[in-house]
Protein backbone atom coordinates (compact mmCIF):
# COMPACT_ATOMS: atom_id res chain seq x y z
CA UNK A 1 0.00 0.00 0.00
CA UNK A 2 2.68 2.41 -1.09
CA UNK A 3 1.91 5.76 -2.65
CA UNK A 4 2.55 4.38 -6.15
CA UNK A 5 -0.21 3.77 -8.68
CA UNK A 6 -0.10 0.01 -8.18
CA UNK A 7 -0.71 -0.71 -4.53
CA UNK A 8 1.54 -3.55 -3.42
CA UNK A 9 0.16 -5.07 -0.26
CA UNK A 10 2.48 -6.71 2.25
CA UNK A 11 1.57 -9.24 4.89
CA UNK A 12 2.63 -6.77 7.54
CA UNK A 13 0.10 -4.25 6.27
CA UNK A 14 -2.68 -6.84 6.32
CA UNK A 15 -1.75 -7.72 9.92
CA UNK A 16 -1.77 -4.06 10.87
CA UNK A 17 -5.29 -3.52 9.50
CA UNK A 18 -6.49 -6.77 11.08
CA UNK A 19 -5.11 -5.51 14.37
CA UNK A 20 -7.04 -2.25 14.02
CA UNK A 21 -10.19 -4.23 13.21
CA UNK A 22 -9.64 -6.67 16.12
CA UNK A 23 -9.62 -9.77 13.92
CA UNK A 24 -6.95 -12.42 14.44
CA UNK A 25 -5.68 -13.98 11.22
CA UNK A 26 -3.57 -17.08 10.62
CA UNK A 27 -0.56 -16.99 8.27
CA UNK A 28 -2.48 -18.52 5.39
CA UNK A 29 -5.22 -15.90 5.63
CA UNK A 30 -2.64 -13.10 5.70
CA UNK A 31 -1.02 -14.39 2.54
CA UNK A 32 -4.31 -14.86 0.66
CA UNK A 33 -5.68 -11.47 1.72
CA UNK A 34 -2.47 -9.64 0.71
CA UNK A 35 -2.79 -11.08 -2.78
CA UNK A 36 -6.53 -10.39 -3.10
CA UNK A 37 -6.35 -6.88 -1.62
CA UNK A 38 -3.87 -5.84 -4.27
CA UNK A 39 -6.44 -6.45 -7.05
CA UNK A 40 -9.31 -4.84 -5.14
CA UNK A 41 -7.29 -1.77 -4.14
CA UNK A 42 -6.21 -1.35 -7.77
CA UNK A 43 -9.96 -1.07 -8.58
CA UNK A 44 -10.39 1.46 -5.76
CA UNK A 45 -7.54 3.53 -7.23
CA UNK A 46 -9.58 4.11 -10.42
CA UNK A 47 -11.86 6.38 -8.36
CA UNK A 48 -9.11 8.94 -8.78
CA UNK A 49 -10.55 9.65 -12.25
CA UNK A 50 -13.93 10.74 -10.83
CA UNK A 51 -14.66 14.41 -11.60
CA UNK A 52 -15.53 16.90 -8.85
CA UNK A 53 -19.31 17.19 -8.61
CA UNK A 54 -21.23 20.12 -7.19
CA UNK A 55 -23.96 18.39 -5.24
CA UNK A 56 -26.34 19.61 -2.60
CA UNK A 57 -27.63 16.56 -0.78
CA UNK A 58 -31.23 17.01 0.37
CA UNK A 59 -30.43 16.22 3.96
CA UNK A 60 -32.54 17.41 6.86
CA UNK A 61 -32.16 16.88 10.56
CA UNK A 62 -34.89 14.64 11.94
CA UNK A 63 -35.78 15.66 15.48
CA UNK A 64 -38.21 14.19 17.96
CA UNK A 65 -39.15 14.77 21.56
CA UNK A 66 -37.21 12.65 24.03
CA UNK A 67 -40.05 10.59 25.41
CA UNK A 68 -39.55 7.81 27.92
CA UNK A 69 -40.82 4.47 26.60
CA UNK A 70 -40.60 0.91 27.79
CA UNK A 71 -37.55 -0.86 26.32
CA UNK A 72 -36.08 -4.30 26.82
CA UNK A 73 -36.11 -5.64 30.36
CA UNK A 74 -32.74 -6.34 31.96
CA UNK A 75 -33.43 -10.04 31.59
CA UNK A 76 -34.19 -9.68 27.87
CA UNK A 77 -31.12 -7.57 27.30
CA UNK A 78 -28.91 -10.19 28.95
CA UNK A 79 -30.63 -13.17 27.36
CA UNK A 80 -28.06 -13.61 24.55
CA UNK A 81 -24.91 -12.97 26.59
CA UNK A 82 -22.89 -16.05 27.42
CA UNK A 83 -21.06 -14.35 30.30
CA UNK A 84 -23.06 -12.36 32.88
CA UNK A 85 -22.66 -11.55 36.55
CA UNK A 86 -25.19 -10.04 38.97
CA UNK A 87 -27.39 -8.76 36.14
CA UNK A 88 -24.52 -7.23 34.16
CA UNK A 89 -22.65 -8.20 30.99
CA UNK A 90 -19.26 -9.64 31.83
CA UNK A 91 -16.42 -8.66 29.53
CA UNK A 92 -12.77 -9.60 29.34
CA UNK A 93 -10.28 -7.68 31.47
CA UNK A 94 -9.26 -4.30 30.08
CA UNK A 95 -5.51 -4.79 30.09
CA UNK B 1 -30.79 -30.59 4.63
CA UNK B 2 -33.95 -29.81 2.71
CA UNK B 3 -33.84 -30.05 -1.07
CA UNK B 4 -32.49 -26.58 -1.82
CA UNK B 5 -31.27 -25.53 1.67
CA UNK B 6 -33.37 -22.38 1.33
CA UNK B 7 -33.93 -22.04 5.08
CA UNK B 8 -31.54 -21.77 8.01
CA UNK B 9 -34.39 -22.17 10.51
CA UNK B 10 -37.82 -23.60 9.80
CA UNK B 11 -40.42 -22.04 12.10
CA UNK B 12 -44.05 -21.13 12.19
CA UNK B 13 -44.91 -17.62 13.31
CA UNK B 14 -48.63 -17.00 12.97
CA UNK B 15 -49.97 -13.61 12.07
CA UNK B 16 -53.39 -12.07 12.69
CA UNK B 17 -56.46 -13.91 11.40
CA UNK B 18 -57.36 -11.31 8.80
CA UNK B 19 -55.45 -9.08 6.44
CA UNK B 20 -54.19 -8.83 2.90
CA UNK B 21 -51.69 -11.65 3.49
CA UNK B 22 -54.04 -14.05 5.36
CA UNK B 23 -53.33 -17.61 4.26
CA UNK B 24 -49.96 -16.66 2.74
CA UNK B 25 -46.61 -18.08 3.87
CA UNK B 26 -43.61 -15.74 3.89
CA UNK B 27 -39.92 -16.66 4.19
CA UNK B 28 -37.97 -13.95 6.02
CA UNK B 29 -34.26 -13.42 5.37
CA UNK B 30 -32.21 -14.39 8.38
CA UNK B 31 -30.83 -10.88 8.97
CA UNK B 32 -34.32 -9.59 9.86
CA UNK B 33 -35.08 -9.89 13.58
CA UNK B 34 -37.87 -12.23 14.67
CA UNK B 35 -38.79 -12.22 18.36
CA UNK B 36 -38.09 -15.61 19.90
CA UNK B 37 -36.83 -17.16 16.64
CA UNK B 38 -33.10 -17.59 15.98
CA UNK B 39 -31.63 -14.95 13.65
CA UNK B 40 -28.12 -15.82 12.49
CA UNK B 41 -27.33 -13.58 9.49
CA UNK B 42 -25.86 -16.75 7.99
CA UNK B 43 -22.94 -16.44 10.39
CA UNK B 44 -21.33 -18.65 13.02
CA UNK B 45 -20.98 -15.39 14.98
CA UNK B 46 -24.75 -15.27 15.60
CA UNK B 47 -25.53 -18.99 15.73
CA UNK B 48 -28.00 -19.37 18.59
CA UNK B 49 -28.82 -15.64 18.79
CA UNK B 50 -32.52 -15.15 19.58
CA UNK B 51 -33.75 -11.56 19.16
CA UNK B 52 -35.91 -10.25 22.01
CA UNK B 53 -37.92 -8.08 19.58
CA UNK B 54 -39.44 -8.07 16.08
CA UNK B 55 -38.25 -5.95 13.18
CA UNK B 56 -40.88 -3.43 12.05
CA UNK B 57 -41.41 -5.35 8.79
CA UNK B 58 -42.09 -8.54 10.79
CA UNK B 59 -44.70 -6.72 12.89
CA UNK B 60 -46.30 -5.51 9.66
CA UNK B 61 -46.31 -9.01 8.13
CA UNK B 62 -48.05 -10.38 11.22
CA UNK B 63 -50.59 -7.55 11.26
CA UNK B 64 -51.32 -8.29 7.59
CA UNK B 65 -52.19 -11.90 8.46
CA UNK B 66 -49.08 -13.58 7.02
CA UNK B 67 -47.61 -16.80 8.39
CA UNK B 68 -43.81 -16.66 8.54
CA UNK B 69 -42.60 -20.18 7.78
CA UNK B 70 -38.90 -19.77 8.43
CA UNK B 71 -35.70 -17.79 8.24
CA UNK B 72 -34.13 -17.85 4.80
CA UNK B 73 -30.51 -18.70 4.05
CA UNK B 74 -28.21 -15.88 2.97
CA UNK B 75 -24.61 -14.93 2.34
CA UNK B 76 -22.96 -14.23 5.69
CA UNK B 77 -24.14 -10.78 6.85
CA UNK B 78 -25.36 -10.15 3.27
CA UNK B 79 -21.84 -10.21 1.90
CA UNK B 80 -21.92 -12.15 -1.34
CA UNK B 81 -23.67 -12.64 -4.67
CA UNK B 82 -24.18 -16.41 -4.50
CA UNK B 83 -25.41 -17.44 -0.98
CA UNK B 84 -22.30 -19.63 -0.81
CA UNK B 85 -20.67 -17.63 2.01
CA UNK B 86 -23.39 -18.79 4.44
CA UNK B 87 -22.02 -20.63 7.47
CA UNK B 88 -24.98 -22.99 7.04
CA UNK B 89 -24.06 -24.21 3.55
CA UNK B 90 -24.95 -23.03 0.06
CA UNK B 91 -28.51 -22.72 -1.20
CA UNK B 92 -29.17 -24.44 -4.54
CA UNK B 93 -30.97 -22.78 -7.43
CA UNK B 94 -34.33 -24.53 -7.97
CA UNK B 95 -34.03 -23.76 -11.72
CA UNK B 96 -30.77 -25.76 -11.89
CA UNK B 97 -29.33 -27.34 -8.75
CA UNK B 98 -25.75 -27.21 -10.09
CA UNK B 99 -26.03 -23.42 -10.02
CA UNK B 100 -26.13 -20.76 -7.32
CA UNK B 101 -29.41 -18.94 -6.60
CA UNK B 102 -27.68 -15.56 -6.53
CA UNK B 103 -27.33 -13.58 -3.35
CA UNK B 104 -27.22 -12.46 -0.84
CA UNK B 105 -30.98 -13.18 -0.38
CA UNK B 106 -30.60 -16.53 -2.16
CA UNK B 107 -32.66 -18.50 0.35
CA UNK B 108 -35.58 -16.06 0.01
CA UNK B 109 -35.63 -16.28 -3.80
CA UNK B 110 -35.11 -20.06 -3.85
CA UNK B 111 -37.95 -20.59 -1.34
CA UNK B 112 -40.33 -18.66 -3.59
CA UNK B 113 -39.08 -20.26 -6.83
CA UNK B 114 -39.45 -23.74 -5.33
CA UNK B 115 -42.89 -23.03 -3.90
CA UNK B 116 -41.66 -23.54 -0.33
CA UNK B 117 -43.05 -20.08 0.51
CA UNK B 118 -45.67 -17.97 -1.27
CA UNK B 119 -43.64 -14.79 -0.73
CA UNK B 120 -40.36 -13.71 0.84
CA UNK B 121 -38.49 -10.76 2.27
CA UNK B 122 -34.87 -10.11 1.37
CA UNK B 123 -32.59 -7.14 1.87
CA UNK B 124 -30.79 -5.28 -0.91
CA UNK B 125 -27.54 -3.43 -0.17
CA UNK B 126 -26.04 -3.68 -3.66
CA UNK B 127 -28.43 -6.00 -5.50
CA UNK B 128 -29.11 -8.69 -2.90
CA UNK B 129 -32.85 -8.87 -3.68
CA UNK B 130 -32.61 -8.36 -7.45
CA UNK B 131 -29.68 -10.73 -8.16
CA UNK B 132 -31.31 -13.82 -6.63
CA UNK B 133 -34.70 -12.89 -8.11
CA UNK B 134 -33.05 -12.79 -11.56
CA UNK B 135 -31.12 -16.05 -11.09
CA UNK B 136 -34.13 -17.95 -9.71
CA UNK B 137 -36.69 -16.60 -12.19
CA UNK B 138 -38.87 -14.66 -9.73
CA UNK B 139 -39.68 -10.98 -9.08
CA UNK B 140 -37.75 -8.81 -6.60
CA UNK B 141 -38.06 -5.14 -5.68
CA UNK B 142 -35.44 -2.84 -4.14
CA UNK B 143 -37.50 0.09 -2.80
CA UNK B 144 -36.46 3.74 -2.79
CA UNK B 145 -34.17 4.42 0.17
CA UNK B 146 -36.34 5.31 3.17
CA UNK B 147 -39.55 3.69 1.92
CA UNK B 148 -39.23 0.65 4.21
CA UNK B 149 -38.14 0.67 7.85
CA UNK B 150 -34.76 -0.89 8.63
CA UNK B 151 -35.57 -1.21 12.35
CA UNK B 152 -34.59 -4.76 13.30
CA UNK B 153 -32.55 -5.37 10.15
CA UNK B 154 -29.03 -6.31 11.22
CA UNK B 155 -26.98 -3.56 9.59
CA UNK B 156 -24.35 -4.16 6.92
CA UNK B 157 -24.22 -0.77 5.09
CA UNK B 158 -26.96 1.53 6.40
CA UNK B 159 -26.74 4.24 3.75
CA UNK B 160 -27.37 1.74 0.94
CA UNK B 161 -29.73 -0.96 2.14
CA UNK B 162 -33.46 -1.53 2.02
CA UNK B 163 -35.62 -4.53 2.84
CA UNK B 164 -37.51 -5.66 -0.29
CA UNK B 165 -40.15 -8.20 -1.40
CA UNK B 166 -39.66 -11.32 -3.54
CA UNK B 167 -42.67 -13.03 -5.18
CA UNK B 168 -43.70 -15.15 -8.17
CA UNK B 169 -45.49 -12.22 -9.85
CA UNK B 170 -45.08 -8.45 -10.07
CA UNK B 171 -48.50 -7.85 -8.51
CA UNK B 172 -47.72 -10.05 -5.50
CA UNK B 173 -44.31 -8.43 -5.00
CA UNK B 174 -45.94 -4.99 -5.16
CA UNK B 175 -48.65 -6.13 -2.74
CA UNK B 176 -46.02 -7.29 -0.25
CA UNK B 177 -44.27 -3.93 -0.63
CA UNK B 178 -47.60 -2.24 0.18
CA UNK B 179 -47.63 -4.18 3.48
CA UNK B 180 -44.07 -3.33 4.58
CA UNK B 181 -43.69 0.23 3.21
CA UNK B 182 -44.36 3.29 5.31
CA UNK B 183 -42.83 5.59 7.87
CA UNK B 184 -41.63 4.27 11.22
CA UNK B 185 -40.72 6.40 14.23
CA UNK B 186 -38.02 3.81 15.07
CA UNK B 187 -36.13 4.46 11.80
CA UNK B 188 -35.49 8.17 11.29
CA UNK B 189 -34.52 7.61 7.65
CA UNK B 190 -38.04 6.49 6.70
CA UNK B 191 -40.32 8.75 4.67
CA UNK B 192 -44.08 9.15 4.36
CA UNK B 193 -44.15 8.41 0.61
CA UNK B 194 -45.04 4.77 1.22
CA UNK B 195 -47.85 5.37 3.75
CA UNK B 196 -51.21 4.13 2.36
CA UNK B 197 -49.57 2.98 -0.88
CA UNK B 198 -51.27 0.83 -3.49
CA UNK B 199 -48.39 -0.32 -5.67
CA UNK B 200 -50.19 -3.58 -6.51
CA UNK B 201 -52.82 -1.61 -8.45
CA UNK B 202 -50.07 -0.33 -10.76
CA UNK B 203 -49.41 -3.86 -12.07
CA UNK B 204 -51.79 -3.24 -14.98
CA UNK B 205 -49.33 -3.87 -17.83
CA UNK B 206 -50.16 -0.55 -19.47
CA UNK B 207 -46.93 0.75 -21.03
CA UNK B 208 -48.60 2.68 -23.87
CA UNK B 209 -46.57 5.89 -24.32
CA UNK B 210 -43.98 4.96 -21.68
CA UNK B 211 -40.40 5.94 -22.51
CA UNK B 212 -37.79 3.34 -21.61
CA UNK B 213 -34.18 4.46 -21.47
CA UNK B 214 -31.37 1.94 -21.94
CA UNK B 215 -27.97 3.00 -20.57
CA UNK B 216 -25.51 1.53 -23.05
CA UNK B 217 -22.87 1.19 -20.33
CA UNK B 218 -24.99 -1.44 -18.55
CA UNK B 219 -24.88 -3.73 -21.59
CA UNK B 220 -21.10 -3.48 -22.03
CA UNK B 221 -19.43 -6.79 -21.38
CA UNK B 222 -22.65 -8.65 -20.63
CA UNK B 223 -23.13 -12.27 -21.66
CA UNK B 224 -24.38 -12.65 -25.24
CA UNK B 225 -27.39 -14.80 -24.39
CA UNK B 226 -28.41 -12.38 -21.63
CA UNK B 227 -28.17 -9.40 -23.99
CA UNK B 228 -30.25 -11.20 -26.63
CA UNK B 229 -32.99 -12.01 -24.12
CA UNK B 230 -32.89 -8.40 -22.92
CA UNK B 231 -33.46 -6.94 -26.41
CA UNK B 232 -36.27 -9.43 -27.09
CA UNK B 233 -38.01 -8.08 -23.98
CA UNK B 234 -37.49 -4.47 -25.06
CA UNK B 235 -39.00 -5.31 -28.47
CA UNK B 236 -41.95 -6.88 -26.69
CA UNK B 237 -42.48 -3.64 -24.75
CA UNK B 238 -42.22 -1.57 -27.95
CA UNK B 239 -44.89 -3.78 -29.51
CA UNK B 240 -47.08 -2.86 -26.53
CA UNK B 241 -46.69 0.86 -27.22
CA UNK B 242 -43.60 1.77 -25.22
CA UNK B 243 -40.85 3.85 -26.75
CA UNK B 244 -37.17 2.98 -26.39
CA UNK B 245 -34.39 5.59 -26.16
CA UNK B 246 -30.64 5.24 -25.65
CA UNK B 247 -29.15 7.08 -22.71
CA UNK B 248 -25.55 7.45 -21.63
CA UNK B 249 -24.32 7.23 -18.04
CA UNK B 250 -20.50 7.40 -17.99
CA UNK B 251 -20.46 7.49 -14.18
CA UNK B 252 -21.67 3.89 -13.76
CA UNK B 253 -18.26 2.60 -14.75
CA UNK B 254 -17.07 3.76 -11.33
CA UNK B 255 -20.07 2.34 -9.48
CA UNK B 256 -18.61 -1.01 -8.43
CA UNK B 257 -15.47 0.57 -6.97
CA UNK B 258 -17.47 3.30 -5.21
CA UNK B 259 -20.00 0.79 -3.92
CA UNK B 260 -17.39 -1.52 -2.43
CA UNK B 261 -15.48 1.32 -0.76
CA UNK B 262 -18.66 2.68 0.84
CA UNK B 263 -20.21 -0.70 1.73
CA UNK B 264 -16.99 -2.10 3.19
CA UNK B 265 -16.33 1.09 5.15
CA UNK B 266 -19.80 1.04 6.66
CA UNK B 267 -19.45 -2.70 7.33
CA UNK B 268 -16.18 -2.27 9.21
CA UNK B 269 -17.95 0.12 11.55
CA UNK B 270 -21.27 -1.77 11.83
CA UNK B 271 -19.68 -5.14 12.50
CA UNK B 272 -17.50 -3.74 15.27
CA UNK B 273 -20.41 -4.54 17.61
CA UNK B 274 -19.77 -8.27 17.30
CA UNK B 275 -17.29 -8.85 20.11
CA UNK B 276 -19.05 -11.72 21.88
CA UNK B 277 -19.93 -9.75 25.00
CA UNK B 278 -23.64 -8.88 24.67
CA UNK B 279 -24.50 -11.54 22.09
CA UNK B 280 -22.76 -13.78 19.60
CA UNK B 281 -19.82 -16.12 19.78
CA UNK B 282 -17.82 -15.49 22.93
CA UNK B 283 -14.03 -15.69 23.32
CA UNK B 284 -14.44 -18.59 25.76
CA UNK B 285 -16.26 -20.68 23.15
CA UNK B 286 -14.11 -19.41 20.27
CA UNK B 287 -10.78 -20.06 21.98
CA UNK B 288 -11.89 -23.19 23.84
CA UNK B 289 -10.98 -21.66 27.22
CA UNK B 290 -12.34 -22.82 30.57
CA UNK B 291 -12.98 -19.28 31.75
CA UNK B 292 -13.10 -15.72 30.38
CA UNK B 293 -10.09 -14.82 32.52
CA UNK B 294 -7.95 -17.08 30.30
CA UNK B 295 -8.95 -15.25 27.08
CA UNK B 296 -6.52 -12.38 27.60
CA UNK B 297 -7.34 -8.67 27.63
CA UNK B 298 -10.34 -7.33 25.76
CA UNK B 299 -8.50 -6.64 22.49
CA UNK B 300 -7.17 -10.20 22.49
CA UNK B 301 -10.49 -11.74 23.52
CA UNK B 302 -12.48 -9.78 20.90
CA UNK B 303 -9.96 -10.68 18.16
CA UNK B 304 -10.24 -14.36 19.13
CA UNK B 305 -14.05 -14.30 18.94
CA UNK B 306 -14.02 -12.44 15.63
CA UNK B 307 -11.39 -14.73 14.08
CA UNK B 308 -13.56 -17.75 14.84
CA UNK B 309 -17.00 -16.18 14.30
CA UNK B 310 -16.54 -14.49 10.91
CA UNK B 311 -16.00 -16.27 7.59
CA UNK B 312 -13.43 -15.22 4.95
CA UNK B 313 -15.65 -12.84 2.94
CA UNK B 314 -16.75 -10.95 6.06
CA UNK B 315 -13.15 -10.63 7.27
CA UNK B 316 -12.10 -9.44 3.82
CA UNK B 317 -14.73 -6.68 3.80
CA UNK B 318 -14.11 -5.58 7.39
CA UNK B 319 -10.37 -5.34 6.72
CA UNK B 320 -10.70 -3.51 3.40
CA UNK B 321 -13.23 -1.12 4.99
CA UNK B 322 -10.94 -0.49 7.95
CA UNK B 323 -8.16 0.24 5.48
CA UNK B 324 -10.28 2.61 3.35
CA UNK B 325 -11.17 4.62 6.46
CA UNK B 326 -7.69 4.66 7.98
CA UNK B 327 -5.58 7.79 8.30
CA UNK B 328 -3.95 8.74 5.02
CA UNK B 329 -6.37 6.76 2.86
CA UNK B 330 -9.74 8.23 3.89
CA UNK B 331 -9.73 11.05 1.31
CA UNK B 332 -8.23 8.90 -1.42
CA UNK B 333 -10.78 6.09 -1.16
CA UNK B 334 -13.82 7.01 0.97
CA UNK B 335 -13.88 10.68 -0.05
CA UNK B 336 -13.53 9.81 -3.74
CA UNK B 337 -16.25 7.16 -3.46
CA UNK B 338 -18.64 9.80 -2.12
CA UNK B 339 -17.80 12.00 -5.14
CA UNK B 340 -18.56 9.05 -7.43
CA UNK B 341 -21.86 8.52 -5.62
CA UNK B 342 -22.86 12.15 -6.29
CA UNK B 343 -21.81 11.78 -9.94
CA UNK B 344 -23.92 8.64 -10.35
CA UNK B 345 -26.95 10.36 -8.78
CA UNK B 346 -26.52 13.23 -11.22
CA UNK B 347 -26.36 10.86 -14.20
CA UNK B 348 -29.53 9.10 -13.06
CA UNK B 349 -31.33 12.44 -12.61
CA UNK B 350 -30.48 13.41 -16.18
CA UNK B 351 -31.35 10.01 -17.67
CA UNK B 352 -34.67 9.91 -15.84
CA UNK B 353 -35.58 13.26 -17.37
CA UNK B 354 -35.16 11.72 -20.84
CA UNK B 355 -37.06 8.53 -19.93
CA UNK B 356 -39.82 7.37 -17.55
CA UNK B 357 -37.84 4.29 -16.54
CA UNK B 358 -34.41 2.84 -17.30
CA UNK B 359 -33.88 -0.80 -18.25
CA UNK B 360 -30.90 -3.16 -18.15
CA UNK B 361 -30.19 -6.84 -17.62
CA UNK B 362 -30.36 -7.34 -13.83
CA UNK B 363 -27.23 -9.49 -13.92
CA UNK B 364 -24.71 -9.32 -16.76
CA UNK B 365 -24.24 -13.09 -16.58
CA UNK B 366 -26.35 -16.26 -16.17
CA UNK B 367 -26.33 -18.00 -12.76
CA UNK B 368 -22.81 -19.13 -11.77
CA UNK B 369 -22.04 -22.78 -11.24
CA UNK B 370 -21.65 -23.67 -7.57
CA UNK B 371 -18.09 -22.93 -6.42
CA UNK B 372 -17.23 -20.99 -9.57
CA UNK B 373 -16.47 -17.65 -7.99
CA UNK B 374 -15.49 -18.34 -4.40
CA UNK B 375 -11.76 -18.28 -5.12
CA UNK B 376 -11.76 -14.90 -6.81
CA UNK B 377 -13.72 -12.28 -4.86
CA UNK B 378 -13.04 -9.54 -7.41
CA UNK B 379 -14.88 -11.38 -10.20
CA UNK B 380 -17.89 -11.69 -7.91
CA UNK B 381 -17.78 -7.98 -7.11
CA UNK B 382 -17.88 -7.14 -10.83
CA UNK B 383 -21.07 -9.21 -11.28
CA UNK B 384 -22.85 -6.50 -9.26
CA UNK B 385 -22.14 -3.86 -11.94
CA UNK B 386 -25.79 -3.31 -12.93
CA UNK B 387 -27.36 -3.42 -9.47
CA UNK B 388 -25.04 -1.31 -7.29
CA UNK B 389 -25.59 2.02 -9.12
CA UNK B 390 -29.23 1.93 -7.96
CA UNK B 391 -28.28 1.68 -4.27
CA UNK B 392 -25.72 4.46 -4.63
CA UNK B 393 -28.46 6.69 -6.10
CA UNK B 394 -31.13 5.67 -3.49
CA UNK B 395 -33.53 4.75 -6.33
CA UNK B 396 -36.20 2.01 -6.68
CA UNK B 397 -35.66 -0.94 -9.03
CA UNK B 398 -37.38 -4.19 -9.85
CA UNK B 399 -36.09 -7.41 -11.39
CA UNK B 400 -38.63 -9.33 -13.48
CA UNK B 401 -38.14 -12.57 -15.43
CA UNK B 402 -37.46 -11.73 -19.09
CA UNK B 403 -37.03 -15.24 -20.45
CA UNK B 404 -34.16 -17.70 -20.57
CA UNK B 405 -30.68 -17.94 -22.02
CA UNK B 406 -29.30 -21.47 -22.45
CA UNK B 407 -32.20 -22.74 -20.37
CA UNK B 408 -31.38 -20.49 -17.40
CA UNK B 409 -33.48 -17.58 -16.08
CA UNK B 410 -32.62 -14.03 -17.17
CA UNK B 411 -33.86 -11.04 -15.20
CA UNK B 412 -34.61 -7.59 -16.56
CA UNK B 413 -34.17 -4.62 -14.26
CA UNK B 414 -36.30 -1.49 -14.41
CA UNK B 415 -35.03 1.54 -12.50
CA UNK B 416 -37.39 4.40 -11.62
CA UNK B 417 -37.12 7.89 -10.19
CA UNK B 418 -37.22 8.40 -6.41
CA UNK B 419 -40.60 7.08 -5.09
CA UNK B 420 -41.41 5.93 -8.65
CA UNK B 421 -42.40 2.43 -7.47
CA UNK B 422 -45.67 2.55 -9.43
CA UNK B 423 -43.85 3.19 -12.71
CA UNK B 424 -41.40 0.29 -12.32
CA UNK B 425 -44.22 -2.03 -11.21
CA UNK B 426 -46.27 -1.03 -14.28
CA UNK B 427 -43.34 -1.54 -16.67
CA UNK B 428 -42.43 -4.92 -15.17
CA UNK B 429 -46.01 -6.18 -15.26
CA UNK B 430 -46.04 -5.65 -19.04
CA UNK B 431 -43.44 -8.42 -19.39
CA UNK B 432 -45.54 -11.09 -17.66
Amino acid sequence: MSDGDEPAVTGEEVRNVADLARVDLNDEEVETFAEQFEAVLADFETLDEVPEIESEPDLVNVMRADEVEAGLTQEEALSNASETEDGYFKGPRVS
Amino acid sequence: MAEFNAYITKARIDGDDDGPLAGKTVAVKDNISTEGVETTCGSKMLEGYVPPYDATVVERLKAAGATINGKANMDEFGMGTTTETSHFGATLNPADTDRVPGGSSGGSAAAVAAGEADLALGSDTGGSVRAPAAFCGVVGIKPTYGLVSRYGLVAYANSLEQIGPIAPTVEEAAGLLDVIAGSDPRDATTVEAGDDSNYAAAADGDVEGMTIGVPEELLDGADEGVVETFWDAIEDLEAQGAEYVEVSMPSVEKAVAAYYVIAMSEASSNLARFDGTRYGLNAVEAGDYDDLSEAGNWNEAFATAREEGFGPEVKRRILLGTFALSAGYHDRYYGKAQDARAWIKQDFDESLQAADVLASPTMPVPPFELGEGLEDPRTMYLADANTVPVNLADLPAISVPAGEADGLPVGLQFIGPKYGEETIVRAASALE
